[in-house]
């Protein structure tokens, strides 16, 4: 699927849209962090909780649980969310 | 300590002038928006600024391996994203990020606690000079982790980390400081790898003779708030606590109620900041000694009184100065604003390097970079307008021939730097 990368995280992909695949969001997350060691991190705290200023979208719909299936023909947005200061 | 040790201590530092000389001196600046590295000269008269790296990352603690003169870590977040290491083997032109950075055991392995995460790494400590590649490093909230790598991959100290009772004595989210609740002020015993002191806001002072297997408060005769008991290390707020290099048996500490000294192998702690002038008062974050003599050391006084502004008391900013151990302090403002500057020195913005006379340092929240050549004798500003200063490190750093062997990719101050080039030419005529 194709996943849109939000600037912060873009010194690890370098580019803003990059390809992914696996049928859950954690699935995909895994994916990401294989192709661009450390991304997942930066995303997901070691207690698997998405962090603070972090979401995604697939589709347009908000997600919450790393266990979401996903399509593989959708779009995921990874956004930064609002950390003002 | 047998003299032997003692004997190899001094010599081991006498290496380190040594090196110094032959070496130039960096002040590494980390801010709430990125790092920056003054290069100085030899009569640090003049410095050259080197950023900044990470512009807009949360960067905590900058430190400069002793041992090589050469390997950077820096402790990193941003407003978005988790926190990560990152570390430079050539003096900050290029940058990779640890494999492995800091993080907590999962929940299921803390014996039924509630899992941490980790906010972000606040303090960095290399290891002993004969153990390379060790990295100590503290977190927020309170964690210790160490790395046997270089800062490549870091692993937890699950005894301390993870154990019932000391996760009681770092309190709850609310017992920590405004930016949250942390581990810092890691020491290694210069003597002996395995002997290691560490502080936790709250939490208190501890000390560890076997590698950090186990650790065991060192609290006797530190005041606490008014009303708490002082035999719980929960309400023990160390500021800063620092080792002398020329006697590694003294620590001074500044506290939340005060500063003490603690001379081992006595396990109680001196009052020395009864000894401050009472308007000024005792309170403060940093804390920083002399390498060579271990009766002198300095603090920055801010006002702790109703409640706690944290800024020079009567907009008077000063540094204070022992030369007995705590005894007497002396008041050293010249050149500093006379009136009307309400700075804030944070416990890791302030330092001595190690060359003679001493040169001190200190940034403040408000973005002012200031030293003083003569042991803090006269003062001058020697950056302005910079982000929020967190840290403060000054370090030998190698040459720029020692740095010539190692090659990499695009450093990151590339982009800022670039992005400026742009604007001055846009506003060319």
């Amino acid at each position: 699927m194709k996943v849109l990368i939000p600037s912060a995280l873009r010194s690890y992909t370098e580019r803003s849209d990059v390809a992914a695949s696996g049928a859950t969001l954690a699935a995909v997350l895994a994916d990401l962090d294989r192709r661009y060691p450390g991304i997942r991190f930066r995303m997901i705290d070691e207690q698997q909780q998405m962090r603070p200023h972090v979401r995604f979208f697939f589709d347009g719909e908000p997600l919450h649980e790393l266990s979401q299936p996903l399509r593989s023909d959708g779009e995921l947005i990874i956004v930064q969310a609002l950390s003002g200061g | 300590m047998a003299q032997d040790k003692e004997e190899s201590v001094v010599q081991a530092q006498d290496r380190a002038v040594d090196a110094a000389e032959t070496r130039h001196v960096v002040l590494l600046v980390a801010t709430r928006k990125g790092a920056w590295i003054y290069h100085g000269d030899a009569a640090r008269d003049s410095w050259r600024v080197d950023g900044p790296h990470f512009l807009g990352h949360i960067i905590s603690h900058l430190v400069l391996d002793p041992r090589d003169g050469r390997t950077l870590l820096a402790a990193a977040k941003t407003g978005h994203l988790g926190p990560t290491i990152f570390r430079s083997t050539d003096l900050g032109r290029n940058w990779r990020e640890a494999a492995r950075p800091p993080a907590f055991a999962q929940s299921a392995a803390s014996d039924g606690l509630p899992g941490r995460s980790v906010d972000h790494t606040f303090w960095l400590t290399p290891g002993h000079a004969d153990e390379t590649d060790v990295w100590y490093a503290g977190t927020s909230p309170q964690g210790l982790f160490r790395s046997t790598d270089g800062g490549i991959t870091w692993a937890p100290f699950s005894c301390l980390n993870d154990d019932p009772q000391y996760r009681q004595w770092m309190g709850s989210a609310q017992d920590g400081t405004p930016d949250g609740a942390k581990l810092h002020s890691i020491i290694v015993d210069p003597r002996d790898g395995r002997h290691l002191y560490l502080a936790m806001s709250s939490g208190g002072v501890h000390e560890s003779v076997d590698g950090g297997e186990t650790f065991k408060p060192l609290l006797e005769q530190l005041a606490v708030v008014e009303g708490f008991d002082r035999a719980n290390p929960t309400f023990h707020d160390p500021h800063c606590v620092r080792l002398c290099p020329s006697n590694p048996d003294r620590l001074y500490q500044q506290n939340h109620c005060g500063i003490y000294r603690l001379d081992r192998p006595s396990e109680q702690w001196l009052d020395i900041g009864k000894n401050m002038p009472p308007a000024v008062g005792a309170v403060g974050f940093p804390m920083v000694v002399d390498p060579r003599d271990a009766d002198r050391a300095w603090v920055f006084p801010m006002d702790g009184t109703s409640v706690w502004p944290r800024t020079s008391p009567a907009g008077m900013p000063a540094v204070y100065a022992t030369r007995d151990g705590g005894n007497s302090w002396q008041r050293l403002d010249a050149g500093l604003p006379s009136s009307q500057a309400w700075w804030t020195v944070k416990r890791q913005a302030m330092t001595a390097d190690r060359l003679q006379p001493l040169g001190l340092y200190f940034g403040t929240s408000s973005g002012e970079l200031w030293m003083s050549r003569d042991e803090g004798q006269h003062w001058q500003c020697i950056a302005r307008h910079l982000p929020e200063i967190y840290a403060l490190e000054v370090a030998a750093a190698a040459t720029v021939s020692e740095l010539l062997e190692v090659d990499g990719a695009a450093s990151t101050a590339s982009a800022a730097t670039a992005a400026s080039a742009a604007i001055a030419a846009a506003k060319a005529p």
